[in-house]
């Protein structure tokens, strides 16, 4: 099959990336650029491990097709910590023990921030509602949902902080 | 000095989880020239395979190979124990379940190998299938004998109740499979070394059986292959012995290709290929007393294997050992056995039988309580395991030895507000409506050994570096659970060094051979056990060493048995303020040319079990627990949600409680998974209809409990256990038991109004449609 480029940017690179199009975002990003942070746990979008945000809302990146991801924006799990600085969901997620085998965190995260950005004082059913597409086989939930609600009022209290 | 066990101390790679930089198998780089394996898979349940042609499928592009039966150097089979399990058929073979992989083809890409696997044409003669337990009971479709555990005479039991006044209740009772749905699939990659010898990467909680298997496939010795595991992604059981064949496939591409090869499972084939928690048939009758007494009980439990044995026989053990769960049975037969059926081989799965087992004692305790017109609860109270000797006995034999679970039953009823929110919900109840709520206690009393006695055994390798840095490798395998860091925390504490100097490596079949599984919650106490023993050889080695640094100009000389380690440092016990870094302390015996690398050993000591009489003590201890659940049930649509959790769980004098609690929350909600919403359906031609989440539901966040309140048994060190903890990782599982029971107490007030339902039948799982099923009947 003919190959295409595919001209993206991911965790704030442009990358110019040439791919069969019926391949997905997810490939794109595991075996072209070998981020391989996002996992493939269902292949049909129903398990969330996947999960990426494009232009800032999260997807399912196994049921993006690459040529989807033209000129987008696209955030994974290896683009949330900047300058090496975690980004506090990510040390609540350690912190609170909100993980065991890991597959399941980096689409978790993804949600989580997702969620984090449109409403910063998320109720606990709320944070219930956001993460409910990413499957999580190990932990029962319990300390991931404690985690994101740790991150968000550390967030909060931060940007107090900022804002004096 | 700072302690470093029992510290709720992050899992050993929650930094590369969070960041995406966790390498699993899958995410490997492949070499130039790598290949990608897909099955060739049989599409019915039970046929005879007549031919099979291969060369439409070499015409694919980027097809590089077809591997049949005729491609195996060595033994085409991946049996763990009996030898009934071909890596590939060939004509005259006969496929004995759906899915099946018959032959596998390689290919430059995934996309490759499944399109050829499309055009490899298999002819077959299809034969009848057994789906059913009932039908493989009734055609004597069987892996083994049965197995027997017997207390006392049940038969004069059951003829003498009629005299004395009791019940006799009896009933059939079956228990859904349920799969593991780790969220990494199945994934080998093998690597043939320059003079044929074979390097795979697996997703395997058992590297030396995976090792074993590809050993014997390829006709090599052990040592010339080696396994490496650098975690996974869940395993719960479910590569305990199933990661074997896709590893043993691998090789057998790899040492015919030359090139490295990749076996991946997608999600489906995951599913449909592998096995799964077992469905069980049990058939019982119970002799109760008319006050609520537990007089005898005649069990027989059948477990659907499957069509190859696997681990089945150990599994029905397991769930033999605990059909008694927390009660005590003064007189009780058990007879158990593994039917073959066409079905996926099922296999481990957290709790090993234990669930099941579990199941049916709170089954028969439910159905014997409604028939002589008492609360079940309080029939479960009154027959808990009490006091010492007999009465705190089990079936087989063991002595429980501490009144633990007594304890427990009476602190989670406290601190639960069980009674007062009982009278609350009877009484909501009362009113009427289409909403009924319930509520139920039930405990968890599990054995914790192998029960194959020669399996508890670990083997640990210890390296301290001239800088003071420390490699440790153990048996054990890390699978989400928090092994890794329980072990730094153990290497850690021996050595008194900062857990920062600790580096956990992959565990290799290289580093520590004739591992056991990471199984059977073991992988704590085990390893631990030879962890701690090969620091505290060093450690030994270490100490004269520090007491010559420590000893003073002039002064007296420190003892080698006088000096503390802890805190990076070592020092003098008696003047603590004297003291030595542990790096300065290794750098000197490196230059004093002492040995800084050491192996350790631990087998549990005290355990057996004589299977021919039933009797023994196969476990060393038992982790119990008990949780109440309160539910809401919807009377028009079965609808059904979990309002309130309240766990009381002893894990002994916890190694780690963040990983401790992880494990019991995770654990509560499988289980509960597996009782509520996990169903399991194969059709009638014994394809597996529930093959992804979309049509097999495992819990999500917005199922579980909303007021979840779980605790660690306080004070509660385990003699004889690595620091006084206890395994955790399977007993949690079966507390999540409770949420069927209450919702069976909610199904219960949908009676007549001032009756009592003599019986309320319920199906496990208890999905929404068997709730409406179980409210329609109690409804007459």
């Amino acid at each position: 099959m003919a190959k295409m480029i595919i001209n993206v940017e991911v965790n704030g690179e442009r990358q110019e990336l040439l791919t069969e199009p019926h391949r997905t975002l997810l490939d794109l990003l595991r075996d072209n650029l070998s981020l391989t942070g996002t996992k493939e746990g269902c292949g049909t979008g129903d398990c969330g491990a996947c999960t990426v945000l494009i232009d800032g809302r999260p997807v399912n990146s196994c049921l993006v097709l690459a040529p989807e991801a033209e000129g987008r924006r696209v955030t994974t799990v290896e683009g949330l910590a900047e300058d090496n600085k975690l980004h506090p969901v990510q040390t609540a997620f350690i912190e609170e023990g909100g993980l065991q085998c890991g597959i399941c965190t980096p689409g978790m995260l993804i949600s989580a921030v997702a969620l984090l950005r449109s409403n910063t004082e998320p109720s606990e059913q709320s944070i219930r509602y956001a993460i409910s597409g990413n499957l999580c086989r190990c932990t029962g939930y319990d300390k991931i949902v404690r985690a994101i609600e740790v991150a968000s009022k550390r967030m909060k209290a931060n940007a107090a902080i900022a804002s004096h | 000095m700072t302690r470093v066990v029992g510290r709720p101390t992050p899992h050993e790679s929650a930094r590369l989880h969070v960041t995406g930089q966790a390498r699993y198998t899958d995410d490997l780089p492949l070499p130039p020239g790598a290949l990608h394996g897909w099955p060739v898979t049989s599409p019915h349940a039970h046929a005879r395979v007549v031919a099979i042609a291969v060369s439409e499928a070499t015409t694919i592009p980027g097809v590089v190979t077809i591997l049949t039966r005729e491609d195996v150097p060595g033994e085409n089979n991946s049996g763990p124990l009996r030898h009934d399990e071909p890596l590939f058929l060939g004509a005259g073979d006969v496929a004995t379940y759906h899915g099946q992989a018959i032959a596998w083809v390689l290919g430059t890409s995934v996309e490759a190998a499944r399109q050829g696997a499309g055009r490899v044409v298999v002819t077959y003669e299809k034969l009848d299938a057994i789906l059913d337990p009932a039908d493989a009971i009734r055609l004597g479709s069987v892996h083994t004998d049965p197995q027997w555990i017997r207390r006392g005479d049940v038969d004069v039991e059951l003829v003498g109740a009629g005299e004395a006044g009791h019940a006799i209740v009896s009933g059939e009772f079956r228990m859904g499979a349920q799969d593991h749905f780790p969220l990494e699939t199945h994934v080998s990659v093998a690597l043939a070394d320059e003079d044929g010898r074979m390097m795979v990467h697996s997703s395997t909680q058992h590297p030396s059986e995976t090792q074993a298997i590809v050993a014997h496939a390829l006709g090599l010795s052990l040592n010339d292959v080696v396994v490496q595991c650098v975690r996974m992604g869940g395993g719960f059981g479910g590569k305990e012995t199933q990661a074997n064949a896709w590893a043993a496939v691998a090789a057998i591409g790899a040492w015919k290709t030359g090139r490295a090869v990749k076996v991946r499972l997608d999600r489906d084939r995951h599913m449909i290929l592998t096995g799964k928690r077992h469905p069980f048939l049990a058939r019982y009758r119970v002799v109760v007393s008319r006050s609520g007494d537990l007089c005898g009980l005649d069990l027989e439990l059948y477990a659907d294997g499957g069509w190859s044995l696997d681990l089945s026989d150990a599994v029905l053990g397991r769930a033999m050992f605990h059909a008694d769960n927390g009660y005590f049975f003064p007189v009780m037969r058990v007879r158990g056995q593994v039917l073959k059926t066409h079905k996926t081989s099922q296999t481990a799965f957290r709790g090993f039988g234990g669930p099941q087992g579990v199941a049916v004692a709170e089954e028969i305790i439910d159905c014997a309580a409604r028939a002589i017109g008492m609360d079940p609860h309080d029939v479960r109270t009154r027959n808990l395991y009490r006091g010492s000797g007999e009465t705190n006995t089990t079936h087989y034999g063991q002595e429980i030895g501490d009144n633990r679970l007594a304890i427990i039953w009476e602190g989670v009823q406290d601190s639960g507000e069980f009674v007062s929110r009982r009278e609350a919900i009877r009484a909501a109840n009362d009113l009427g409506g289409g909403m009924r709520r319930g509520i139920a206690v039930t405990p968890v009393k599990f054995g914790i050994s192998f029960t194959t006695t020669f399996l508890n055994q670990a083997g640990a390798l210890v390296l301290i570096y001239s800088d003071g840095s420390v490699q440790v490798n153990h048996g054990g395998t890390e699978m989400g659970q928090g092994l890794q860091v329980k072990m730094a925390q153990v290497a850690a504490e021996v050595l008194g060094v900062p857990l920062a100097s600790i580096r956990m490596m992959p565990t290799r079949t290289d580093k520590v051979p004739n591992t056991s599984a990471t199984a059977a919650s073991s992988g704590s106490d085990l390893n631990g056990g030879a962890v701690r023993d090969a620091c505290l050889t060093l450690r030994g080695r270490l100490a004269p060493v520090a007491a010559q640094l420590l000893t003073a100009h002039g002064a007296p000389a420190v003892h080698a048995d006088d000096v503390d380690f802890g805190d990076g440092q070592v020092s003098v016990r008696s003047r603590p303020d004297q003291r030595v870094a542990f790096a300065s302390v290794v750098r000197a015996a490196y230059l004093a040319r002492v040995g800084l690398s050491s192996t350790g050993y631990y087998r549990t000591p005290g355990i057996w079990f004589d299977k021919a009489s039933g009797r023994g003590k196969p476990f060393h201890y038992y982790a119990c627990g008990a949780a109440i659940a309160e539910v809401e049930v919807d009377g028009f649509t079965g609808q059904m949600r979990v309002l309130r959790v309240d766990i009381l769980h002893d894990v002994g004098s916890s190694l780690n409680p963040l990983v401790d609690t992880g494990q019991v929350e995770g654990g509560f909600i499988q289980g509960m998974g597996w009782v509520t919403m996990e169903e399991v359906v194969w059709g009638i031609d014994g394809r597996l209809l529930t093959h992804a989440p979309s049509t097999y539901k495992i819990p999500a966040s917005t199922d579980v409990p909303g007021d979840w309140r779980v605790t660690l048994l306080p004070r509660a060190a385990q003699p004889g256990v690595i620091y006084g903890s206890k395994a955790v990782g399977e007993p949690p599982l079966m507390l999540g038991l409770c949420v069927r029971e209450a919702i069976r107490d909610a199904v219960a007030s949908f009676a007549p109004r001032g009756s009592h339902p003599e019986r309320v039948g319920l199906a496990l799982p208890a999905t929404g449609e068997a709730i409406l099923d179980a409210i329609d009947a109690v409804r007459g």
